[in-house]
């Protein structure tokens, strides 16, 4: 029995609301949005995915936290594991922003990106 | 036990604080014991910061003497503890005609309370004298010996000049009962252990019936806490420069517009009795408080508050004793005759902040009374040195401050305009400043429009590593009000879900 | 780095505004710019907003803030950029003049051609909302929050309550629900959601964190810390209605309940705020009232995507830096009149090169002291004589004239001053 439901899209800031008919994991039809919104509707019916964005701890920089972030959505049921695994992590400065922090995080296939540079405490990179 | 004191004074509100500076010039060890994180917690932490002339309390009560006798008092103060004060006058302003006639018998009052220089205004005189004046003010009452104080600064004063002068203040130090010998005070017992003296000065503000019942003294003494609620305004958008009283009604002076000596106008307070201490505001209260504030200033758009508070005002039930007058919610300021070796406050709610020199004065003379003889020190320094505030100096002098301290250059609170170097010195002074508030109250440090969003996070670093300690030990007044729980990646132990 | 005492234009705030305009002006010309910004690094609050969600619109790409704000840092660092950080602006005078301090350098006085306000927006506080009750510590506006527990790494609390569904308090429900915290309601005082939907879903939906629409908070409760909130449901007109008032134990209250322009400063530059936006009154090209003075990105009025306080940042960039090479060039052609020989003044003061292809110039000038015989006035480049005039005496009661003509052009366009005398012929 084909069932229709409404799935608010997450891709871009517009939030459009799509109606999708679907029966079991086989999407049917899709309507409203635009060609992202449907590939995100699919994909949120099998197999759902998130951004993830968090920090790792890392010593010499001005801040003792470095914030990270996936490479592409993350398995949503996977996210939890995921932040306790990158709990366990500490690096040290220097980073470079787009270092891999963890490769191939819980074998997704899918790298922890760093979001930005961290310098040495000390290293001047813009004046005083 | 500890060497024993000549005079304990119990309670850091501006009362016990200047009891503790005028009895500092004698010859005498002086303990003072406040149960809070800082000096200056209670009554003294929030009020309408006026040195009042003295035409509110009922003539031949306490409260008349002490604020008369207090008020010239103050310039000379101001002089020795560099506070802010600013002697600007107020005004009882009447918004009707029925109104008129309180303006007469205030004016009848202050000349018996002796109030000096009082005189009547016209309705046009004072839209002239203040703009923003309802337009339908009918007359109003003009104070030239009113005054403004930060009640705050006050306070701090006071106590670091007691300190200079060899004064011993314990903070977070709880009076729980007296040491007695028979009918002879010998000391106190506190959270803290036992400290004896000879003498001590019940100075405890809102708790002073609790002391005073420890004692045995006035069983029939009770405080009730009176609230009164307070809005800040913005003073980028409305700024009055004059200290406005309405017309008072049962008891309470109402709610009055003032100036501050920061610039900010507050308006405020509300009178609630209360049964417990409690210093939260509510709906109804700032409700009140800004119906109040309209009658005498239409013009105030409650858009531009940028901050609450509530005050509470530390209300007795004794009797005045002068025969004749009746009034019963004087002062007390006495050496009860039950024991020996107590000096008793009580009641000491408005105007308390005025009458805190004359108190301190009297406090004195009663001692006297009794046989004590003071001895001036030798080597008592009446002057206590201010410490700069960045935002009142010139560029010249800010230029001159920062180049011999360059902390002074980095800006903690943009709002309020203060340095590093000041927070820094605070928490390093004779009564020094080790909580979020302590640092807000003597700073102004997270008062202004942001009210602390941007400099909160700074200071608890500031205050964490001139300390010495961790940044999740900082508190905001005291322990229990810890800022910060945890770093951020520690794991909860439950957590795992 | 060696500070200029003039540039062309100041930036004050380094956040996607502020970046974003010094690295237009660059590219639109101006030579010497400069980035004031309080905090100890370039980026602004992006670098505490650490979740996706940014560039979409610029990029076309999902990035996490700070990545945003990396690349405009890269970008406007590589371009040469001054920057002063841990700087706090304490004055912009109409003119121009930017002080500022810190503590490396202490009282900082720079002149600017142009100057670039960027100094975005602050949050909104409790005062704001008028909420009553007690003042513990535990009531904290979102973004501090969001700096504790990003950037300095720590956690305010452990059980809290967030009032306000816009972005900022919907983003921190997801993030401390990551960091192991409890989340136990959103209340929002609108009947509708102020953020984002896509954040509602992946910041609330996701993990079963209640919001309550048409829902304040009543009280706060708690003398040294937060203990609970009491929380109320509200009319259309946002009165309370009694009997649906809900105690939600907790330990932190964060306020995510709207973002205000930040003016300060802008008002002492005498810049005129639309009480509507809260910001300055601004023209296409983002120009304040005040000339020279440019406004962007959330300084302005507060926007919801980070990509537009970038076009924002470039479109002012462009403004400030055509207004200063305009000034520039002027101040290029501008040269000095000097009174020399027995000249007690000279007016006027400074003469623009290129008015003299469009005319005769008048110079008038005082002599020192009386010369009763015939006398020249000279204008003179170095030993070069421009022009000359003769005059049967100077008295010091009689106003002198001299006037330069186009045909003098050519030798006063190769003059860095002109010197002025009177001398006996």
């Amino acid at each position: 029995m084909p069932e229709t439901k409404k799935v608010i899209c997450i891709t871009c800031p517009k939030g459009c609301t799509l109606e999708v008919t679907s029966e079991g994991q086989t999407v049917i039809k899709v309507d409203g949005g635009c060609k992202r919104g449907h590939e995100y509707v699919r994909a949120e019916l099998t197999d759902p995915r998130r951004m993830v964005a968090t920090t790792v701890r890392v010593s010499g920089g001005i801040h003792p936290l470095l914030p990270v972030y996936t490479a592409a959505p993350f398995p949503k049921g996977r996210i939890q594991e995921l932040l306790a695994e990158l709990r366990k992590l500490q690096l040290t400065a220097p980073v470079r922003m787009g270092d891999v922090v963890l490769v191939n995080a819980l074998d997704t296939g899918i790298d922890i990106l760093a979001s930005r540079d961290v310098h040495p405490a000390g290293e001047v990179t813009a004046g005083h | 036990m500890t060497q024993p004191y000549d005079v304990i004074i119990i309670g850091g509100g501006v009362v016990g604080c200047m009891i503790a500076r005028t009895l500092s010039a004698y010859q005498l060890r002086l303990l003072l014991i406040e149960k809070e994180a800082d000096i200056g917690m209670g009554a003294s932490s929030a009020n309408s910061a006026i040195v009042h002339a003295g035409y509110d309390p009922v003539p031949g009560s306490l409260k008349a003497k002490m604020n008369v006798a207090a008020n010239p008092m103050w310039d000379n103060l101001a002089g020795e503890l560099n506070f802010p004060f600013d002697r600007r006058g107020d005004y009882v302003v009447a918004v009707t005609a029925d109104e008129l006639q309180g303006l007469e018998l205030l004016l009848e009052q202050g000349r018996k309370n002796g109030v000096p220089g009082m005189h009547l205004i016209s309705a046009e005189e004072m839209r002239h004298r203040e703009p923003n004046i309802n337009p339908n003010v009918t007359g109003a009452l003009w104070a030239p010996t009113g005054g403004l104080c930060d009640t705050f600064a006050v306070t701090v004063a006071a106590a670091e000049n007691a300190v200079q002068n060899g004064c011993q203040v314990l903070l977070e130090t709880a009076f729980e009962s007296f040491l007695m010998e028979g009918s002879q005070i010998i000391g106190v017992h506190t959270n803290r252990g036992d400290f004896r003296a000879r003498w001590v000065v019940n100075a405890a503000g809102l708790n002073a019936d609790f002391v005073m019942h420890q004692a045995g003294v006035r069983p029939e003494f009770k405080i009730t806490p009176r609230r009164g609620e307070y809005c800040v305004l913005d003073q980028a958008e409305i700024s009055i420069h004059n200290v406005l009283f309405p017309v008072p009604s049962c008891g309470s002076k109402g709610i009055l517009v003032t100036a501050t000596l920061h610039g900010n106008t507050i308006i405020g307070p509300n009178a609630e009795l209360l049964d417990r201490e409690d210093h939260a505001t509510t709906r109804a209260g700032l409700e009140e408080v800004t119906q109040g504030a309209l009658k005498l200033v239409p013009s105030i758009n409650l858009r531009h508050v940028i901050a609450t508070f509530a005050g509470l005002r530390a209300r007795g039930n004794a009797r005045c004793e002068t025969p004749g007058v009746n009034y019963d919610s004087d002062f007390i300021i006495e050496i009860p005759k039950e024991v020996r070796g107590l000096v008793n406050l009580g009641g000491i709610d408005s105007p308390g902040l005025t009458a805190a020199p004359a108190i301190a004065r009297r406090v004195v003379e009663l001692m006297e009374d009794a046989g004590e003889k003071f001895i001036q020190k030798r080597d008592y320094e009446p002057i206590r040195p201010p410490r700069p505030r960045f935002r009142h100096l010139s560029r010249a002098e800010q230029t001159a401050l920062i180049q011999n301290d360059p902390r002074y250059a980095r800006v903690v609170c943009r709002c309020e305009l203060v340095t590093e170097g000041e927070i820094i010195a605070e928490i390093h002074a004779p009564i020094p400043a080790r909580t979020y508030d302590a640092i807000k109250r003597r700073t102004w440090t997270g008062t202004g429009r942001c009210l602390g969003s941007f400099d909160m996070p700074r200071v608890v670093d500031i205050l964490a590593r001139e300390m010495g300690v961790s940044p999740l030990e900082i508190t905001k007044k005291g322990s229990g009000s810890e800022f910060l729980y945890r770093t951020t990646k520690e794991v909860e132990a439950h957590h795992g879900a | 780095m060696a500070l200029k005492e003039k540039y062309d234009v100041i930036i004050i705030g380094a956040g996607p505004g502020g970046l974003a305009a010094a690295i237009s002006a660059k590219q639109n010309g101006a030579e010497d710019i400069l980035i004031i910004e309080r905090d100890l690094e370039l980026g602004g609050i992006l670098l505490q907003c650490i979740h996706n969600g940014f560039g979409v619109e610029i990029f076309k790409q999902d990035l996490p803030g700070p990545s945003y704000a990396q690349r405009f840092i890269n970008e406007a660092l590589s371009l040469g950029v001054d920057t002063l950080l841990d700087t706090m602006v304490l004055d912009i005078s109409p003119d121009r003049r930017v002080f500022a301090t810190n503590k490396t350098r202490g009282v900082i006085d720079v002149q600017a051609r142009a100057i670039v306000l960027a100094m975005g927006c602050r949050e909104r506080t409790r005062a704001q909302v008028r909420l009553p009750g007690t003042r513990p510590a535990g009531v904290y506006t979102a973004g501090t929050a969001q700096r504790w527990v990003n950037v300095e790494g720590y956690m305010p609390g452990k059980r809290y309550v967030i009032l306000g569904s816009g972005d900022i308090g919907m983003i921190m429900a997801r993030r401390l629900t990551f960091e192991g915290a409890k989340v136990e309601r959103v209340l929002e005082v609108m009947p509708y959601l102020t953020g984002l939907m896509r954040n509602y879903v992946q910041c609330l939906l996701d993990f079963d964190i209640p919001l309550q629409l048409s829902h304040t908070v009543h009280r706060i409760l708690g003398d040294k810390r937060v203990e609970a909130i009491e929380s109320v449901q509200v009319d259309e007109r946002w009165n309370p209605i009694k009997g649906t008032e809900e105690v939600i134990p907790c330990d932190t209250l964060l306020l995510s309940v709207g973002l205000i322009p930040e003016n300060e400063l802008s008002r002492k530059a005498g810049v005129i705020i639309d009480p509507l936006t809260g910001g300055p009154y601004v023209d296409d090209g983002f120009q304040t009232n005040v000339p020279g003075v440019f406004a962007a990105g959330n300084v302005v009025h507060v926007y919801d995507l980070v990509d537009w306080v970038t076009e924002a940042g470039f479109a002012a960039g462009k403004s400030a830096a055509k207004f200063a090479l305009t000034l520039r060039a002027r101040e290029n052609r501008l040269i000095p009149l000097r009174a020399d020989e027995n000249v007690r003044y000279v007016v006027p003061h400074e003469l623009n090169k290129d008015s003299l292809q469009e005319g005769n110039v008048r110079l008038q000038m005082r002599v020192k002291t009386p010369i009763e015989k015939p006398v020249w006035v000279e204008v003179r480049s170095g030993n070069l004589l421009v022009t000359r005039r003769a005059e049967p005496y100077a008295r010091p009661g009689e106003m002198v004239t001299i006037n330069l003509t186009p045909k003098e052009y050519d030798e006063v366009d190769r003059a860095s001053e002109l010197r002025i005398a009177i001398v006996p012929r």
